[in-house]
């Protein structure tokens, strides 16, 4: 389905997911942030968005365990950065697929 | 919202068995939880201390004997998971540890830490490990014999305490 976020109209699933990375940008992810009650985004918050972008444009399988591991942040930093969800959250506000795994 | 779809808020979940089996479970469902922003907390009580315990914890295993859905296994193997395993073969000496050792190779692929990590990833992600003070004094533990990171020693009425909340939910495992 067709969503208009931040002025910019993308395809979306039924959970607010883009469908579509290639038409994801920063305003976008700042419009969902705030939807998500996450705020404001910060370079750390960014930081962990466009690794996720990476992981997912070469097609890794994103799990909590992996992000712990990345070097890009730490689990503690992950959830107090997404509050309520880190991988959903974050994955929401980096336009890529819900991540569909159980770790 | 009705009281009636009010959303799970807390998992509080019972750690009973301690084979490598008998923990996993546990261990998902509680990080899974945090994943979910659900709240979670670990009770480890009887032989669910074999994952607390510092000798034991990196060492736990399958339970072959008297584990008659072992042909689940098989495919393991490269064999049918219709193929039944043999009851009485679990108590030969090193099936249970290779056993374990498959177990854990296919764990490794699907990114599911071995029990010292996921114990340390449930609390970085804010989830409680708390061990049953009754159980402990059965098995003669000290709490400077368990995993450091516990969060705390409880009695039953502590764990109810700790439970405490609508939207709470008690799982047995």
């Amino acid at each position: 389905m067709k969503k208009t976020i931040a002025g910019t109209e993308v395809d979306v699933n039924e959970e607010g997911y883009l469908t579509d990375m290639s038409q994801w940008n920063g305003q976008i992810a700042a419009a969902i942030a705030v939807e998500e009650g996450i705020g404001t985004l910060t370079d750390a918050h960014m930081k962990v968005v466009n690794h996720l972008r990476d992981q997912q444009a070469k097609g890794a399988a994103l799990t909590i365990r992996s992000m712990g591991k990345s070097g890009v942040v730490t689990t503690k930093e992950l959830y107090d950065l997404f509050p309520g969800g880190p991988l959903k959250k974050s994955s929401k506000i980096a336009g890529i697929p819900k991540p569909v795994g159980c770790i | 919202m009705s009281d009636d779809n009010l959303p799970v808020k807390k998992m509080s979940i019972i750690v009973s068995r301690g084979s490598l089996d008998g923990i996993y479970p546990a261990l998902i469902m509680a990080n899974g939880a945090r994943m979910e922003g659900i709240e979670a907390s670990l009770f480890f009580t009887f032989f669910g201390l074999n994952a607390l315990a510092k000798n034991t914890m990196d060492h736990l295993k399958v339970a072959t004997v008297g584990n008659p859905a072992l042909n689940m296994a098989m495919p393991m193997l490269g064999m049918p998971m219709t193929l039944p395993f043999p009851t009485v073969m679990g108590a030969l000496p090193g099936v249970s540890a290779f056993a374990t050792h498959l177990m854990n190779k296919e764990m490794e692929k699907l990114d599911i830490p071995p029990v010292r990590e996921f114990l340390e990833l449930i609390s970085d992600s804010g989830g409680k490990i708390y061990a049953c003070k009754l159980a402990m004094d059965m098995f003669k533990l000290k709490k400077e014999d368990l995993w450091e990171r516990l969060d705390g020693v409880l009695t039953v009425g502590d764990f109810y305490q700790e439970s405490a909340g609508a939207g709470t939910h008690i799982l047995f495992t």
